[in-house]
């Protein structure tokens, strides 16, 4: 599926320093039987969001309109646990465009990527200073520059680069997928089957 | 140049690298479930494009259907259509469907297995992190999400640049009552939930040699719980006689052409991994895990760790425990519980059902526990009827239920309720898994026996 490119992304930021966010808290299983991908974002955080009788839960984050934005700040081991492509479905009709992280679990950053929310790994202490930031001032504003591949924290000027494979990169910027890719490859796929011994 | 099992698969099985970029890597088998796929055919629709490859795709349904009354139609609307969409995106697309009822039905990683679609020295994929599970017979097997899962529906490819090497060993003789999950449960502890991101694990040593196939398949698919992407162990004798005579297993010219392959498939001695551990067996106890996630195991005879000598956040660490309604220092045995699942793919095959069944022949049910013991297969069902464990179960007051994924991810009916306890051999204690506000000890089939008799948390070594 196609989606937005992704360049510089300037944005205020929601808070989440939560260590080990799994996918069943990023989204529940009950909430996956679903046969198209609409309607995700609703249910992202759903029991942390909301109580059982539906209210919303008043000291959960997203609940609080001091923060906002199109980022997402998570804590260490960010998204671990299952396969759930609707975890990051989730998180982009939310409205988030970028997680940061510490460290992110491998399946959901790759998921991530695939659908066009970029995953940004940043160092502990660096994650620390955006907490602080946005604690000290709700509405600093972090500047993801992907071409660049740096993040920094608008009211202290504190900037880190961040690792990303270029062949990533290049979809990202341009909302390409792997599968507009492999396509073109088809022939080769198809006289490498030919020769495989399973 | 001295190679792993890993490389020896993996390499073998790229297509071609993309400059600065993944490899492209060629996808022997792919299984597909109610899930994680009904999105991916609608991306081919929208592209108006083909299963490549329909006979390299094989789909069952078990994430969303009942445990009980399959023969009648599905209630929950929902489920229901997910069900009739994997049904007729299979028959649109000519890939072998094994729907409710059907008599080769499971889950996903049992049937695999079963009917000889997992091999050694394949590369397989599905919509379902646990996939790591057919890593067991030597091949590479790994999850993969539903933009992937339409990836190798077109084009039987997917991009995934190489992850790094661990090897595992655990030597020693395991003591009694430790059963490859609690060796599972073990590492997951020693190394943290996070501790095998980015590496592709290979499990080596004598307790893995000696290990059945069902337990190197438990071991395998607890992979992903410690971040793995899969795991793996070489195929050997038991490997091969596993799989001779499966369905979907060669024969004759065909089988002595894939041997010579599969008698490649093992580390070379020398051979260089990113990381290594060494463990050693006589200090694997019974485990069971006291917080919401798997890495927060123990011994079954310790105390809660206290927060300060575990790793990480204090915060989420007493957050995890708040939600179990745990207090620091505590021991577990003794702990009351009130629910127990036997079941998924991790401890729902023929083997689980025996070990269950040593502990409760004999006993009896204890009356504050409600029990969902749920094979992984159709198969896992005749063997328990054949093998006499129904009647065993019937006698101590257990019931049996149909297969699926049923409480281990808890998306049909059984939920386990808000603040109940429940000892699972399924995979996952997260905040909810198994229900909204479910509390979650995960434990091997002989404690979860334990505790189904004595209504509480209990040694398996005292009923042995
Ligand atoms: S039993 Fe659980 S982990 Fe296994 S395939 Fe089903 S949902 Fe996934």
């Amino acid at each position: 599926m196609a989606y937005d490119k992704f360049t510089v992304l300037t944005s205020t930021a929601v808070p989440l320093p939560i260590e080990n966010v799994d996918t069943d808290q990023i989204i529940p299983a009950r909430f996956l039987k679903a046969t198209e991908r609409k309607g995700f974002g609703d249910n992202l955080f759903r029991d942390w969001r909301y109580n059982q009788d539906n209210s919303p839960k008043e000291d959960f984050v997203l609940n609080n309109p001091t923060y906002s934005g199109k980022i997402l700040v998570g804590g260490k081991n960010f998204g671990s646990g299952s396969s759930r492509e609707h975890a990051a479905w989730s998180v982009y009709d939310y409205g988030f465009r970028c997680v940061v992280s510490s460290f992110f679990a491998d399946i959901f950053k790759n998921n991530c990527l695939n659908i066009g929310v970029l995953p940004v790994q940043v160092s502990a202490a660096f994650l620390a200073d955006i907490f602080a930031a946005i604690e000290a001032d709700p509405s600093t504003e972090l500047v993801i520059d992907l071409p660049e591949q740096s993040i920094s924290i608008s009211s202290t000027g504190a900037s880190e680069n961040f690792d990303i494979n270029s062949y990533k990169k290049g979809n990202m910027t341009n909302g390409f997928d792997d599968i507009d890719y492999l396509l073109n490859i088809k022939d080769n796929i198809r006289d490498f089957a030919d020769n495989t011994p399973l | 140049m001295k190679k792993t099992l890993f490389d020896k698969v993996w390499d073998s099985h790229v297509v071609q690298q993309v400059q600065d970029g993944p490899d492209i890597l060629f996808i022997d088998r792919h299984m597909v479930h109610e899930v994680t796929s009904p999105v991916a055919f609608l991306g081919l629709k929208n592209r108006n494009i083909p299963v490549m490859y329909p006979e390299r795709t094989f789909a069952t349904a078990d994430h969303n259907t009942p445990t009980i009354n399959q023969h009648l139609p599905v209630q929950d609307p929902l489920s229901a259509n997910q069900l009739k969409a994997l049904e007729e995106n299979a028959t649109q697309h000519g890939i072998s469907y094994w729907g409710l009822g059907h008599e080769k039905n499971g889950i996903v990683h049992v049937v695999g297995p079963e009917y000889g679609i997992t091999q050694p020295g394949a590369t397989i994929v599905c919509g379902d992190s646990h996939t790591s599970t057919h890593g067991a017979f030597g091949a590479i097997a790994f999850g993969i999400g539903t933009s992937e899962v339409e990836m190798v529906l077109s084009t039987q490819c997917i991009m995934q640049p190489k992850p790094k090497s661990m090897r595992i060993n655990i030597n020693g003789e395991l003591g009694k009552g430790v059963t490859s999950k609690d060796v599972a449960l073990y590492i997951i502890s020693r190394l943290s939930t996070s501790g095998a991101t980015g590496y592709f694990v290979e499990y080596a040593g004598d307790v893995f040699t000696n290990m059945s196939m069902e337990g190197r398949m438990t071991v395998c698919n607890l992979s992903i719980e410690m971040g793995a992407r899969g795991g793996m162990i070489a195929p050997d004798h038991k490997t091969f006689d596993y799989i001779q005579g499966r369905e979907f297993t060669p024969t004759g010219a065909n089988w002595d052409k894939a041997m010579t392959y599969w008698e490649t498939l093992h580390t070379d001695a020398g051979a260089n991994f990113d990381k290594e551990y060494h463990f050693d067996a006589a200090e694997i106890e019974p485990m069971i895990t006291y917080g919401t996630n798997p890495g927060m195991g123990m011994g079954i005879t310790n105390g809660i760790p206290t927060a300060d000598a575990v790793e990480g956040g204090e915060a989420t660490y007493k957050k995890s425990l708040a939600y179990m309604g745990y207090n620091e220092g505590e021991d577990m045995i003794g702990k009351p519980i009130d629910f127990v699942f036997l079941g998924s793919c991790t401890n729902g095959r023929i083997e689980d059902f025996r070990a269950f069944a040593e502990i409760i022949k004999g006993r009896k049910k204890a009356d504050n526990v409600t029990a969902w013991l749920v094979p992984g297969s159709h198969k896992v069902l005749n063997a328990i009827k054949e093998e006499g464990i129904l009647d065993q179960l019937h006698q101590a007051g257990f019931e049996l239920r149909e297969p699926g994924c049923s409480a281990c991810l808890a998306m049909n009916d059984d939920k386990v309720p808000t603040g109940k306890y429940a000892v699972s051999t399924s995979n996952r204690n997260f905040e909810g898994r198994q229900g909204p506000g479910s509390r979650t000890l995960l434990a091997s089939p002989i404690v979860a026996a334990a505790a189904a008799v004595t209504g509480k948390v209990t040694d398996p070594r005292t009923l042995l």
